[in-house]
Formats: C-alpha cells, structure tokens, sequence
C-alpha cells in the first residue's frame, strides 16, 4: 500500500480541539443518562418497583 | 480507474482537511445563545401561567428540550446563510465564516439536535408539545431561512411566527394542547417582532444592502418602513394589554402593559419623524433597545403574577 495512504493526517491543534469536543459529548451524554434515570423515577413513582416477576 | 488508484486519489484529497477546528464554544455560539435566552424565558413563562402542574422535573426537561431545538434552529440557520453571514458586520464573526467551524460540521450539528430535541421531549413530556417544537423548527428553517428571509420584505413578519411559538410549546408541555391566552402571548411577540427588527434593520440598512437581503428598508425605502413601525407599534399596544382585558393578568399588568405600550408607540412615533442623520438613528436604537425591554416586562410581569397566584 502506498505510504501516503493513511487518511487525513490531524494537526496538534485539531488533536486538541477534539478532544475538548469529545470531553463535552461526554458530559452531554452522561447528562442524558442521568436526566432518563430520574425522569423514569419522576414518571413511575414508587410503581417502578410494581411489577410483575 | 481501480480501486487502489481511486483510494490513492482519495487519501492525496483528504490529506488536508480545513474542518476539526470548532472548540465548545464555537458550537455553543452556533445555538444563538442570546437569542436562546429569550426564547427560555418565554417558553418559561407560557408553562408557568398554564393551567394545571407539571412535576418540576418534567418542567425543566421541557424548557431544556424548547431551548436546545431554537438552538437547532440557531446553527441550522447559520448553516444555509452563511454567505449572508459572510458579508454582513454584524454576522461576520460567527463560526462558519471565521472558519472554525465548516458548514457540513453546522448541517451536521443542527439536524442531531433538532431530532434528539423533539424526541426527547415527545418521549418525556408529551408528543403534542414534541410536534409543536419539530414545526417550529421546520417553519424557522424551511420556511423563513430558506424561504421567506431572500424573497419577501415580509419575512420578518412570517418569519417572525417561530420566534414567537415558545410560549406556547411552554404552555403545551403542561396541557397538552394549546389555547386563547397561549395565543396571545403567541401575538404578542408575534405583533412585536416587526418593529423590533425594522429599527435595527433601519440603522444596518447598508449591511442588508450589501448581502443582497429583501429587508422592508432596501426594498420599499426608510420612509415605508417607518410608517410600517408605526402601524406595527399601534396595533401591538392592544395586544400588549390583552392579557388584563381577557381576564388572566391583574390590573397592575393592565396599567403596566398600557404605559409600556405607550412609550413603544411614542418611541416608533419618533422614528416616524425623524428622518434625517443622527438624531434618526438614534431613535432607531431606543426603540430596538426599548424593544427588548417592552417584551422582558411584559413576560416577567405575567410570571411574576403566576408566581404570587401559585405561592
């Protein structure tokens, strides 16, 4: 395979400005599992744990 | 061609790539926050004056869900104009014409946001207000960005529907459905949005000029759209009032709203007259700053009564 085939080659810069970016889409994410977790708790009450086995 | 001289061309053409570039603060800009703070408070005040309650939670998931789709709304609008953006001072230093940020990465940004936006708050508060915010966002987009904004001087006037719609997703996050008073508060900035753009768009007349934009100024001249300010400024008073005279704000809202929507008429009544230099750009920047304050006072007015009813 040819040497100059490795794809896009990223600067320092874009190195650090995707990292700041995936640190944020952490955060967002993290922040969506815990809003889904209490939100179901805020929806189903003390039925959460009214289920059938 | 083969695949390996296809792959070959492929890698020499992606070897420099312009985009990568944005920082968290470049994509935050690309969600408007300033006018993403107005559209909080609004969308704020329609759920807090709805009848019935919504758990707290829920009320917060809503106005978050609301604000991250005019967030959308916001970079998607940066995206299809950023030729306009380009041109214009006022617009030139956003992400996408500073070139930190590449329109595919906005296009990309926006529409994640809009679907996630209206899932999350069909999914979690109801669909109704879901569907509400997914029109909003279309009609932002399609309708006024790729629309209405380069081919009529009314795109401020239509267009100005979905910045006014906030309130009543706030109120149908709570209800479930919309009606008369959400509607209202829907006319009020409705009836607002006109003059408050045309002021500012009388002092950037050169900038639209420039971007080629068929505002109300270049295209039927200053002297129209002041008389348009006027009319707008006249038949906003009322509508201002309306809360009071169809019976879901006090008298003390009755009498603030009524002074606050004179001034607004004195102040687009000074526009009208001055016409000439300095003196008239000045009353164009105190009625668009006015502006700003009329529709803050009569929102915070209207939550600070639901407010004390609730307490």
């Amino acid at each position: 395979m040819a040497k100059e085939d490795q794809g896009i080659t990223l600067t320092e810069e874009q190195k650090k400005k995707r990292r700041s970016r995936s640190i944020a889409i952490a955060c967002v994410l993290g922040g969506l599992v815990l809003l889904f977790y209490v939100v179901t708790i805020v929806k189903l009450g003390p039925g959460i744990l009214d289920r059938a086995l | 061609m083969s695949l390996v001289e296809r792959q070959d061309m492929m890698s020499q053409e992606t070897a420099v790539w312009d985009g990568g570039m944005g920082s968290v603060s470049d994509y935050v800009a690309l969600l408007k926050p300033r006018v993403m703070s107005l559209v909080i408070f609004t969308a704020f005040v329609g759920l807090m004056l709805a009848p019935g309650t919504v758990h707290p939670v829920l009320g917060v998931v809503a106005i978050l869900c609301i604000a991250i789709g005019a967030g959308a709304s916001g970079a998607l609008n940066m995206w299809y104009d950023a030729d306009i953006d380009e041109v214009m001072t006022r617009t030139r230093k956003r992400p996408i014409p500073a070139g930190k940020v590449t329109r595919d990465e906005a296009l990309a940004f926006g529409v994640t946001l809009s679907i996630g936006s209206v899932v999350l708050l069909g999914l979690l508060v109801n669909w109704f207000a879901g569907a509400f915010l997914a029109f909003t966002i279309f009609f932002y987009v399609i309708v006024y960005t790729m629309w209405l904004k380069r081919s009529t001087p009314q795109n401020i006037v239509i267009g100005g529907a979905a910045g006014a719609f906030p309130p009543m997703i706030g109120w149908a996050a709570v209800t479930g459905s919309v009606s008369l008073e959400s509607f209202v508060l829907f006319l009020i900035i409705f009836m607002w949005t006109p003059p408050h753009f045309w002021a500012l768009a009388l002092v950037k007349n050169g900038d639209y000029q420039a971007a080629k934009i068929p505002m109300l100024p270049v295209v039927a001249g200053e002297t129209a759209t002041r008389h348009h300010i006027l009319a707008y400024a006249v038949l906003l008073a009322p509508i201002g009032v309306a809360p009071y005279l169809l019976g879901f704000a006090s008298p003390v809202y009755g009498v603030a709203s009524a002074v606050l929507s004179a001034i607004f008429v004195g102040l687009s009544f000074d526009v009208w007259r001055k016409r000439e230099g300095d003196p008239a750009k000045a009353a164009c920047w105190r009625l668009f700053k006015f502006s700003i304050f009329y529709l803050f006072m009569l929102f915070a007015l209207l939550l600070g009564e639901s407010l004390i009813a609730g307490a």
